[in-house]
C-alpha cells in the first residue's frame, strides 16, 4: 500500500467523506456526524503508513488490528476498507440492505477484514485489550492493536473495566483513539453525563495520554508513532474532532448523530432533498477553498 | 426389578451410603488442568473467584496462562473474546449469577454473534448453593444461554462427568456454557462411563414414566427410580447433560415408550431443561410433561436438604410426583 503524503491524505479523506454521504443517502438510514468526524483518523491509519494490513489477506497473522468499538460509525470503516481494496466501492451501495456484507452495525463473520462485531457500546476496548494481551503472550512485538472508541461510550462501565485491565497489564501494544466530538444521541456529552477531565482519568489509570486535533494529519501520525514508541503503558489518543466535519450544516450539531442526508428537514438546515447535493458540493470544493468544482 | 444400564459402568456403590461425594465443580478444575497440559492455547480467566470456581489448579500449573480480571464480569468475557481473536482458547469462570448473569449482552454480541471460541463456566448455580441465599443461587442461566444462537449448554451431573465434559469442550471451537453446582454430589459415574457431548445417557431403563434430569438432580432422580421400583413402578431415567443441542433421538424414543415425562432440574423450569423438553415433545411427539424445578420463584438461605425439599427437588418429591403421574396415566 502506497503511503500518502499529508496533502494527498487530505484529498483522500475528502473523497472518503463524499462516499460516506453517498452511501448513507442511498441506504436511507445510518449515522452521519461520527463517520465524517473520524474520516481523517481512518484515512491516516489506512493510507498514512500507520497500520500494517493486507486487503488481499485479511487474516494475515502479522497484521495490526483495528477494533471499532463504536460500531455505529461503520460507514467510515467500510468506505476506508473499500478504498484500501478489501472490496469494491460499488459494494458500498449495499449498506444496510438485505443480504449485504455491510450490515447496519459491523458483523465480523460476514465481512473479512473486520476484527470484531460491535454496536452495543463499551465492549471494544476490552476485546482490543484481550487481543493485545494475547499477542504479548506469544511474544508478537510488532503487531499493534488500535481501538477506536467514542466519547459517549465512556459512560459505559465496561469501558472503565477495560481501562483498568490495560493499565494493570501495561499493554504497550494497545492504543485507544477516542473520537472526542462532544456529542451523543440525546445532546452534548457534558450535559448528558460529563466525561471531563478525561485525560486525567486515563492518566490515573496508568495510561499515556496524548491530546490532538483529530483533523490534523501531522498530529495524528505524530501521536500514533509516539503511541507505538511508548514502552511502559498503553496509550490513549484523545482526538478532538468536529462531528459532521466538512459539511457546514452538520458540524457540531448533535441532531446529525444518527441520521443520513436526504431523509428529514431540520430547522435551520437545507431541505432534505437538497442536503446531499449541498454537502457533496461543499466537500468537492473544500468548503469554497476551490472556487468551483471544475477549477 | 430395576434395570441399570450396564453399558455405562456406573459405580457399584450407587445406591449405598458408601458412594463418594464430591463437588461437580472439582471435576471442571481437573479437566481444565488436564486440557491445559495437552493444549497450550488454553487460557483461564478469573473474576476474583479463582479457588471456589476451581481454577486454582490451572493457575498453579500454568501461571503464565492464568489471567486475573478482578471483579468485572463484563470485562471477563470481552477480554476473553479478544484473546480468542488471536488464537487463544479462553475459559472464564465466575458464579453463574454474575457470568452469564451480568454480562449476557457481551456474551451475545462479542462471543455468539462474533463467533469466538470462549467457554463460559458458571459456578454456584441452583438453590444448592445454600446459605448464601437468593442472589447467589442462579436459576435463570440455562434459559439465558440456551436462547443464544451458536451456544452449547452443558450441565454435568457429577464431578467425573464434569471433568470429561470440560476436556471434550476444550477440543471444540465453538462458544459453550458449562453450569456447575457448589455442593458435594454423589459420584455415580466412573472413568469407564462413556460420555459424549450432545448424547444423553439412558441410566435406568423403565416403561411407566420417563424422568429426564440434569446436574446434581440426576442422582436424586435415580434414587426416586429405585424407590419407585419397590412400589412396582418402572421409571426410566435419562441424564440430559447437554441441553443444547438436545439429544432428540433419546428423548423421543423414551417418550414414545412411556408416554409421560418428568423433567428435573435445579433451575427455573421456564426456558430451562423443562422448557427444552416441552418444546421438543410438543412439536414432535405431543406427550404429557411435568416440569420439576423452580417454579417462578427465587431461592433463599438454608441447607441443601431444606431447600430441595422446599422447592420440590429432592428424591422424595420426585418419587411422589412420578407416582401420581403414573397413577393418573393408568386411570386415564
Amino acid at each position: 500500500m502506497k503511503v500518502l503524503s499529508h496533502k494527498e491524505l487530505e484529498l483522500k479523506a475528502d473523497n472518503i467523506r463524499q462516499d460516506i454521504l453517498r452511501m448513507l443517502a442511498h441506504a436511507g438510514s445510518g449515522h452521519s456526524a461520527g463517520p465524517l468526524g473520524m474520516s481523517d483518523i481512518f484515512t491516516a491509519l489506512y493510507f498514512g503508513g500507520l497500520m500494517n494490513y493486507d486487503p488481499k489477506k485479511p487474516e494475515w497473522d502479522q497484521r495490526d488490528r483495528l477494533v471499532l468499538s463504536n460500531g455505529h460509525i461503520n460507514p467510515v470503516l467500510y468506505v476506508s476498507m473499500a478504498h484500501a481494496g478489501y472490496f469494491t466501492r460499488e459494494e458500498l451501495k449495499t449498506l444496510r440492505k438485505f443480504g449485504t456484507r455491510l450490515q447496519g452495525h459491523p458483523e465480523r463473520v460476514r465481512l473479512p477484514g473486520l476484527e470484531s462485531t460491535s454496536g452495543p457500546l463499551g465492549s471494544g476496548l476490552s476485546q482490543a485489550s484481550g487481543m493485545a494481551y494475547g499477542l504479548n503472550m506469544d511474544g508478537q512485538k510488532n503487531q499493534h492493536v488500535f481501538c477506536l472508541t467514542s466519547d459517549g461510550e465512556h459512560q459505559e462501565g465496561n469501558t472503565w473495566e477495560a481501562i483498568m485491565f490495560a493499565g494493570k497489564n501495561r499493554l504497550r501494544n494497545l492504543t485507544a483513539i477516542i473520537d472526542r466530538n462532544n456529542i451523543q444521541i440525546d445532546g452534548y456529552t457534558e450535559d448528558i453525563m460529563p466525561l471531563e477531565p478525561l485525560a486525567m482519568k486515563y492518566q490515573s489509570f496508568n495510561w499515556h495520554v496524548i491530546e490532538i486535533d483529530g483533523h490534523n494529519f501531522d498530529e495524528i501520525s505524530g501521536a500514533v508513532n509516539q503511541a507505538k514508541a511508548i514502552f511502559e503503558k498503553p496509550t490513549c489518543i484523545i482526538a478532538h474532532t468536529v462531528p459532521g466535519k466538512g459539511v457546514d450544516f452538520m458540524e457540531f450539531d448533535y441532531r446529525w448523530h444518527g441520521i443520513p442526508p436526504g431523509k428529514q428537514d431540520l430547522p435551520g438546515d437545507p431541505k432534505a432533498k437538497d442536503q446531499l447535493k449541498i454537502a457533496l458540493n461543499e466537500l468537492r470544493t473544500l468548503k469554497g477553498k476551490i472556487l468551483s468544482e471544475h477549477e | 426389578m430395576m434395570e441399570i444400564n450396564k453399558a455405562l459402568h456406573l459405580d457399584n456403590k450407587i445406591f449405598t451410603s458408601d458412594i463418594s461425594q464430591e463437588p461437580i465443580r472439582k471435576g471442571f478444575g481437573q479437566g481444565l488442568t488436564e486440557s491445559g497440559h495437552t493444549d497450550t492455547s488454553i487460557v483461564a480467566l478469573s473474576a476474583d473467584l479463582t479457588e471456589s470456581t476451581q481454577m486454582e489448579q490451572f493457575k498453579d500449573n500454568f501461571p503464565d496462562r492464568f489471567i486475573e480480571i478482578g471483579v468485572a464480569e463484563q470485562n471477563l468475557v470481552t477480554v476473553a473474546s479478544g484473546l480468542a481473536a488471536v488464537g487463544k482458547k479462553p475459559f472464564i469462570t465466575s458464579y453463574a449469577g454474575f457470568s452469564p448473569g451480568r454480562n449476557w449482552e457481551q456474551i451475545r454480541t462479542t462471543v455468539c454473534l462474533n463467533d469466538r471460541n470462549v467457554k463460559i463456566v458458571g459456578a454456584h448455580a441452583g438453590v444448592s448453593v445454600g446459605p448464601d441465599g437468593a442472589t447467589h443461587q442462579m436459576l435463570e442461566d440455562i434459559a439465558l444461554m440456551r436462547v443464544l444462537p451458536n451456544m452449547v449448554v452443558v450441565v454435568p451431573s457429577d464431578s467425573v462427568e464434569a471433568r470429561k465434559a470440560t476436556i471434550q469442550l476444550a477440543k471444540t471451537n465453538k462458544p459453550a456454557y458449562i453450569r456447575l453446582a457448589r455442593d458435594k454430589t454423589a459420584v455415580y459415574t466412573t472413568e469407564k462411563t462413556p460420555f459424549r457431548l450432545g448424547i444423553a445417557q439412558l441410566l435406568i431403563e423403565g416403561s411407566d414414566i420417563t424422568m429426564v434430569a440434569c446436574g446434581p438432580l440426576v442422582y436424586e432422580a435415580m434414587l426416586a427410580a429405585e424407590s419407585l421400583s419397590k412400589q412396582g413402578i418402572s421409571a426410566e431415567v435419562i441424564n440430559c447433560h447437554t441441553i443444547k443441542p438436545i439429544d432428540e433421538t433419546t428423548i423421543l424414543k423414551s417418550a414414545n415408550k412411556t408416554r409421560v415425562v418428568i423433567t428435573i432440574e435445579e433451575a427455573q423450569v421456564t426456558g430451562g431443561l423443562g422448557g427444552a423438553i416441552s418444546e421438543l415433545l410438543s412439536e414432535k411427539l405431543p406427550t404429557r410433561v411435568f416440569r420439576i424445578g423452580v417454579q417462578n420463584r427465587f431461592g433463599q438461605s438454608g441447607t441443601v436438604a431444606e431447600l430441595w425439599k422446599e422447592y420440590g427437588l429432592d428424591s422424595i418429591s420426585i418419587h411422589n410426583t412420578a407416582k401420581s403421574l403414573v397413577e393418573s396415566k393408568l386411570n386415564a
